[in-house]
């Protein structure tokens, strides 16, 4: 099957450039939070693996809205930058502050935090990335052989942090679960397609909302056996869904930093 | 026009000069031993390769290309170049050439092992001694594409490729 945009069906190109929106921002603002830690983790190693983490999820972000530019959504480098916060299609996991203060003045960032979202994002990632390698749209399906190779590090690097973590003192601890806990308040639309469910799924170009949720905790299950900890449960639904371009103030402050440069001169090449 | 004025130029002149562009990043590597470049064709005196990227993040990618391009068009009968990059096949760590290996070891970094152990875990030996008594200090290293180790021997820090296999 090789499908070019001329040739694909009018709801099934709607809901590859749907599904390839979600994607696309979830990891652009996720790389992007992730830098922001560049220099500021707790040592000299985490500081290297958060950079690279950080970059590789930015050449995520980017072969997708390749990916959206080869299907006629628009220039690459304009998707990323220059869609306001209203038409982004991330969860509200990805956008959220590290913590209170600016990265260049007195970062009060929280690395329990960082350590809980990046891991259940990770996980959320792969369980996504394991069904995209059987996506009826073929360049995703290939794009997501690709991705799963660099994601294996992420995960491992993470899953270590969250383990040992979980493991050490009683402020450790308590930091942990206190993070746990805030990461899981945004975690409705993490697996959520929004308005788009049914186009999206009828398409079979990647799992139902249900099946990853299902898969998500079955790969959590052993590690939080280990630590005698409860896998927490999902929201059943979002307070905001990032799918349907609902957002936080978070995001309007990333975007236009993340930005900044690019607006300055859009013409410009780098 | 006759035989003998008419335009060739064969892939093999073409891959011959890709030996010549190399990883910015670790320049005694040629992007032939990185196992980089998976096709070459041409019509005439248009070329036109495809290259696979090692990591996608690979903030080198667009000096790879440019590289590649301005050596192309160096070639005698060379009219018009094109580089693009493809996910499929996905590059994999075991593209790397023999010689690549070499290059690698001297540049200072351990090429990447063959084989993983079950739990993910692997080994390489020192890249400057040799020796097999080393320590990982972090998976993540300078590049997305490579890890930091230590020597516990020559008491040198050295990097290592990272195994990027479709089986991870």
């Amino acid at each position: 099957m090789n499908m070019t945009e001329s040739t694909l069906d009018k709801d099934y190109k709607e809901a590859v450039i749907s599904l390839l929106f979600q994607l696309a921002d979830d990891d652009f603002l996720y790389a992007y939070r992730g830098s922001e830690w560049l220099g500021l983790a707790p040592h000299i190693e985490a500081d290297v693996a958060s950079s690279s983490i950080s970059q590789d999820s930015m050449g995520h972000a980017a072969m997708y809205y390749k990916l959206l530019e080869e299907l006629g959504a628009g220039k690459a480098d304009d998707l990323a930058h220059i869609r306001p916060s209203s038409e982004r299609k991330n969860s509200i996991l990805t956008e959220r502050a590290n913590g209170e203060g600016f990265y260049m003045e007195t970062p009060l960032y929280d690395w329990a935090y960082e350590v809980v979202r990046s891991y259940f994002y990770t996980q959320a990632k792969k369980v996504k990335i394991d069904s995209l390698c059987q996506s009826s749209y073929r360049p995703i399906a290939e794009a997501a052989v690709k991705v799963k190779m660099e994601l294996y590090y992420h995960k491992l690097h993470w899953e270590t942090w969250f383990k040992q973590l979980l493991n050490s003192t009683d402020v450790a601890k308590q930091k942990m679960t206190e993070a746990i806990a805030r990461v899981m308040v945004d975690f409705g639309d993490v697996f959520s397609y929004g308005n788009q469910k049914q186009l999206i799924e009828k398409c079979a170009l990647i799992d139902t909302e249900e099946e990853l949720k299902s898969n998500w905790k079955m790969n959590l299950d052993p590690v939080f056996a280990v630590l005698h900890v409860e896998v927490p449960a999902i929201p059943e639904k979002a307070v905001r869904n990032g799918r349907n371009g609902e957002h936080t103030k978070d995001l309007d402050e990333a975007l236009l930093t993340l930005s900044e440069v690019y607006n300055e001169d859009p013409v410009a090449i780098w | 026009m006759g035989m003998n004025t008419s335009v060739y130029v064969s892939t093999k002149r073409v891959n011959e000069i890709l030996k010549n562009v190399k990883d910015p990043e670790i320049d005694s590597v040629s992007i032939i031993d990185l196992g980089m470049v998976e096709k070459v064709t041409t019509i005439g005196g248009n070329v036109k390769i495809v290259l696979l990227p090692t990591f996608l993040g690979c903030p080198a990618l667009e000096i790879i290309k440019k590289n590649t391009m301005n050596a192309v068009k160096e070639l005698a009968d060379v009219k018009a170049v094109e580089v693009e990059f493809v996910y499929h096949p996905p590059w994999t760590s075991d593209r790397i050439t023999q010689q690549g290996h070499k290059d690698l070891r001297a540049f200072g970094i351990a090429p990447p092992p063959r084989h993983m152990k079950e739990d993910g875990s692997w080994h390489v030996d020192c890249a400057y001694c040799g020796s097999t008594y080393v320590t990982m200090e972090n998976i993540f290293g300078p590049t997305a594409c490579r890890s930091i180790l230590y020597c516990k021997s020559c008491k040198n820090v050295f990097e290592a490729m990272k195994p990027v296999s479709t089986l991870l």
